[in-house]
């Protein structure tokens, strides 16, 4: 029964996943990808992973795409959307291609190797619950989280500074209108 | 066969909570007009059937045998799917919730839920986050400047709402220690939430009020004065799913309200099964967001912007703060 479900699930996403570069339509494009997550999520739960998945959902469909399907609608890139950017990166692009594909196979055939150098993880228990992750996150990983909190807060800083309007600038446009 | 014969509960169960969910717009939109009527000192819809209790059913083939129209430039696909994308959140957040403790029927137990989840709360905050879609489709893919418009308006408004909202609710998690609403419940025996966390409370009621978009933050419905919202050219059948999905988060925001700060079914008088007592609370709760409608004025949208992030993000930041020392 797993299995079949995971053969569903993976293959729904590879095609929503295929959909989302196929699409010449950027709205498509990105509902394409909210059906790629989804399915991510549920293959969580087949995972017996439950708030991994509930954070899935919540996190990149409730919000990262929102963000996105919004900035889509603002700005109305229907006709960006159709030029090509490189001219002749076809050649180039199937290069690129190709090194990823034997990248992904070698991590395929080697994958068995992983687990011996990261360690064979902890065992899941019955149901796994919300204060294991809770304990792990705040007190045996503290560091490395608050490293990761305090990136994306610069992160935030150095957005908000990218899209405020240039001060010097704004500041001196009402003063050359004033005097002529 | 012994394995289809163990999912067949849940299969009865889920008919029956779809059943009901689909049947229950229905007596909502004729409570909300006699409500509405009753405010205003006037009758109502008093024709069909005893004061109007056939009013609901005439509607509703008045509104599928009317047209079904699809603007020319419209992308026609997503024009079609949008108001069932709309429908699938309400429906989906439902299968979390509890409607009581386990009870014996013919010598086996059942469960009154879908599932009870052990992250039921996360998952039923995620459920409702993804009720932007059904806005965010029908708007765009009606091609029209007023329902793009209205659409960003609303997605604005919701994405804003969801945040003191889901922040209002870490009380509550905190004072049970889980989130399975069950255990929730059960958490507040003797003493309901709502003792020990109004500001939580008046925070989730009111973003409630805003994500559902009900008067007096219903802008993306203000057909008077902004040409309605996201769903200005749909029409007929189409048009109602979008308000069947909004009764159900009506619905589904009165269960949440109950299970999180009145206790869920725990209190009730004695001769009541719990899961009445439950749905009599639930009951109240909708009542109140109809009477509401009648009582407030709409806010303006910059008004409601503020409020959101002003007023309701730092109550419900206080709120953690101060839950969070009391508990120390």
């Amino acid at each position: 029964m797993e299995r079949e479900f995971f053969l569903l699930l993976s293959g729904v996403a590879i095609i929503s996943a295929l959909l989302v570069i196929v699409a010449r339509n950027p709205v498509h494009s990105a509902l394409a990808l909210v059906a790629c997550l989804v399915q991510v999520a549920a293959i969580y739960i087949l995972l017996g992973a439950p708030f991994l998945a509930v954070i899935q959902i919540f996190v990149y469909v409730g919000a990262v795409m929102v963000l996105f399907l919004f900035v889509i609608m603002m700005l109305d890139v229907r006709k960006e959307a159709k030029t090509r950017y490189l001219k002749k990166a076809a050649w180039p692009g199937l290069v690129v291609l190709v090194v990823l594909a034997a990248e992904l196979f070698v991590l395929l055939m080697q994958s068995a190797k992983i687990h011996t150098v990261m360690g064979p993880g902890l065992a899941i228990t019955e149901q796994p619950s919300v204060e294991d992750l809770s304990l792990l996150l705040f007190q045996d990983f503290l560091l490395p989280f608050e490293v990761a909190s305090v990136i994306l807060l610069v992160a935030l800083i150095g957005a908000v500074i990218l899209a405020r309007p240039d001060e010097a600038v704004a500041a001196d446009k009402p003063q050359n209108g004033g005097r002529r | 066969m012994e394995y289809v014969l163990s999912l067949a509960p849940l299969f009865i169960k889920m008919a029956i909570v779809v059943g009901i969910l689909l049947l229950l717009p229905l007596p909502l939109t004729w409570l909300e007009r006699k409500i509405a009527a009753h405010i205003q000192q006037r009758p109502g819809p008093m024709r069909v059937g005893w004061h109007g209790l056939l009013q609901p059913l005439a509607d509703a083939i008045k509104l599928l045998t009317k047209e079904d129209h699809i603007p020319a430039q419209a992308d026609r696909m997503l024009f079609a799917i949008a108001p069932v994308v709309a429908l699938v959140p309400p429906f989906l957040v439902f299968v979390a919730i509890p409607f009581g403790e386990p009870v014996q029927i013919f010598g086996t137990t059942v469960t009154l839920s879908l599932a009870d989840l052990n992250v039921g709360l996360l998952f039923i905050l995620a459920a409702s986050g993804i009720g932007v879609f059904g806005t965010i489709l029908a708007g765009w893919a009606s091609n029209s400047k007023y329902a793009v418009l209205g659409s960003l308006r609303s997605i604005a408004q919701m994405i804003s709402y969801e945040i003191p909202m889901g922040f209002s609710v870490i009380g509550v998690v905190m004072l049970a220690n889980s989130m399975q609403l069950s255990q929730i419940v059960a958490a507040q025996e003797g003493l309901w939430n709502i003792v020990v966390q109004p500001i939580g409370f008046f925070v989730f009621f009111v973003a409630g009020l805003a994500e559902a978009q009900r008067i007096p933050f219903d802008l993306p419905e203000a057909e008077g004065d902004l040409g309605a919202g996201y769903h200005t050219e749909y029409s007929g059948i189409r048009f109602s799913l979008f308000m069947l999905a909004e009764y159900l988060v009506l619905v589904f925001l009165a269960f949440l309200n109950v299970l999180l700060f009145f206790g869920g079914w725990l209190g009730g008088p004695a001769f009541l099964p719990p899961f009445l007592w439950l749905f009599i609370k639930v009951g109240f709760f909708i009542w109140v967001f109809m009477w509401l409608r009648f009582t407030f004025p709409r806010y303006r949208y910059d008004q409601l912007m503020t409020i959101g992030w002003k007023v309701l993000l730092p109550l419900s930041l206080l709120n953690i703060l101060v839950s969070g020392f009391l508990m120390l």
